[in-house]
């Protein structure tokens, strides 16, 4: 089970062989095929033509309207990705420190929706914002936080505010995760030598589960990036990102091949971004890999 | 141990009523007696569950949703099976890029995934048949499957495989009396999250489904975008329900943050 050896190549090779050909015909020709297609002429009248332009291409990088919508969809998951951090880093926290049948509990609670429909998740956030005399208006200015009421539908505050919520389980898994590797005798040690809560908290929990914190962080960006469910119902038909852009293009303009070309530019961004900060954290963080 | 401080508590109260609040509202305007959309709800009624009955396009698309999901399901683990065992028990070149490929599928967005089936389908002649969505869908839920089988593969002691040889059992009779039941907790968690994942699917699935063949999350979905009334909250509740239902069964029978951590690190959708 050490070296490879030709034997076991061939007997793990032919165990993973139906595996390895499913996924070869049902997912890496058609990716092949849809990188082709965003090559491809489309016409009103003519329908898809397999030649090879750039037209498509340069159509995204031309208009402004893409590049809009572009800087929408990264703006949107970026404070989207703040927000789970800035608020799922310290529940995790927490959540770590209870006792009992109460963890469990909470646990469900919190990241049991990570499992449950996303439609219907943001199905409710869409009935809290209503319109100006929504729960969520309501609640805001009875507590005094607010004046006048805050438009949440069709906005990218309203879009921000429930793909945060649709992430919060993955950044508190990723942080609780984190957190489970930690010696707690080290937190013990800090406040016996006088240091209180906060700084043992700024000085020895967070520099340790920082690696945590930014991978939850890379999985809920680049999520909230290519979400399609929560921008299209909260976002409107108007409102739009690359993920519900690509959707009206294949299934309304039946532009197909611009179509292709707005999702395979997601994906290379996002790879682009993801294979990126992956290689910062482990340069920054090289001696907690070891 | 440090216990939490009164501010602590607060803040998590807090955070679990914002991780509940949309889910909560659904639930109860579900109940409402009225013909429109209204918080909080003056009294208690069944009256738009009772309605669901006569909205055959609902009730048909949960029938495609539950076969869907059971069908992909038991597919995508006759792949991950064995999958999970060559990845559990072989050190053998090309090893990581097989398991790379396999967990493709939660790095690749689903919209993208969507576009690239409806392309493919197309083409090779079976776009908006069954066999097309069950075939998507096999893919999407495989990882779910292949990681939990593994983690049970991993962890399993393989002297008890050596025994059964040594006493006379053949390749089949070995894995159907030793090795299956020593990794079935996994297998069977497998399956339930694959069966969530298949069922919850709306991204991918919106792309790949017709009139016919569409799934409860699409026709949601579909019906959200012309209006949204007390039938679409009374769909919702069910569907928060049955998942709820398999949720708790999971975290029951194999503990809902190993299922998650198992999934967790890299995953994405």
């Amino acid at each position: 089970m050490v070296a490879s050896n030709s034997s076991d190549t061939r007997a793990g090779l032919s165990l993973a062989l139906p595996a390895l050909m499913l996924f070869t015909g049902v997912v890496v020709i058609p990716l092949a095929m849809t990188v082709m297609l965003s090559f491809h002429d489309w016409g009103q009248y003519k329908g898809i033509e397999p030649v090879f332009i750039l037209k498509n291409w340069i159509e995204i990088f031309d208009d402004p309207y893409y590049a809009e919508m572009f800087w929408r969809t990264f703006r949107v998951a970026l404070l989207a990705t703040l927000i789970t951090a800035v608020f799922g880093v310290p529940e995790a926290y927490i959540l770590n420190r209870m006792q009992g049948p109460w963890k469990g509990l909470f646990l469900l609670v919190i990241i049991g929706p990570l499992l449950i429909s996303v439609v219907a998740r943001t199905l409710g956030w869409a009935l809290l914002f209503g319109g100006n005399n929504g729960l969520a208006n309501k609640l805001l200015m009875t507590l005094g936080l607010i004046n006048s009421p805050v438009r949440f539908m069709f906005t990218e505050t309203g879009m921000v505010i429930a793909l945060a919520h649709a992430m919060m389980p993955f950044m508190v898994l990723a942080v609780w995760t984190a957190l489970q590797r930690l010696d707690p005798q080290i937190e013990n040690a800090a406040l016996s030598l006088g240091a209180n809560s906060l700084t043992v908290v700024r000085r020895i929990v967070l520099p340790q589960i920082m690696p945590g914190v930014l991978s939850g962080a890379i999985i809920v960006f680049s999520l909230s990036a290519s979400a399609f469910a929560t921008p299209a119902i909260i976002g409107g038909r108007r409102l739009k990102v690359a993920a519900t852009l690509a959707y009206d293009e294949f299934l309304n303009t039946l532009n197909w091949p611009l179509g292709a070309a707005v999702a395979v530019l997601l994906l290379i961004a996002l790879v682009l971004i993801v294979v990126g900060s992956n290689a910062l954290i482990e340069r920054r963080y090289q001696e907690m890999f070891r | 141990m440090s216990r939490n401080g009164p501010l602590a508590l607060i803040f998590h109260a807090l955070f679990v009523v914002f991780m509940l609040a949309p889910i909560v509202v659904v639930c109860w305007v579900a109940f409402t007696p009225e013909g429109f959309l209204s918080i909080p709800i003056t009294s208690f009624s069944l009256r738009w569950f009772r309605a669901l009955a006569n909205y055959p396009e609902f009730v048909h698309a949960f029938g495609v949703s539950l076969w869907l999901g059971a069908l992909s399901s038991c597919v995508a683990l006759l792949f991950a099976v064995p999958a999970a065992l060559a990845l559990s028990r072989y050190r053998f070149r090309g090893r990581d890029a097989l398991s790379a490929l396999f967990l493709s599928p939660l790095m690749i967005p689903h919209v993208v995934l969507g576009i690239a089936f409806l392309r493919f389908f197309t083409s090779v002649g079976i776009g908006g048949t069954f066999v097309a969505l069950v075939i998507a869908h096999v893919v999407v839920v495989f990882p779910f499957a292949l990681r939990l089988t593994l983690a049970s593969a991993t962890g399993m002691d393989r002297s008890v495989e050596m025994a059964a040889i040594s006493l006379g059992a053949d390749g089949w009779t070995m894995f159907r009396r030793v090795t299956l039941p020593a990794i079935l907790p996994g297998i069977v968690s497998g399956w339930m999250l694959a069966f969530i994942q298949s069922f919850d699917d709306l991204t991918m699935t919106v792309f790949l489904a017709t009139p016919g063949t569409e799934t409860l999350p699409v026709r949601m979905f579909l019906y959200i975008q012309d209006n949204i009334d007390p039938l679409v909250t009374s769909v919702s509740a069910s569907v928060i329900a049955v998942t709820m239902t398999v949720l708790i069964l999971l975290d029951r029978f194999y503990g809902l943050d190993r299922v998650l951590t198992a999934k967790g690190g890299d995953a994405g959708r």
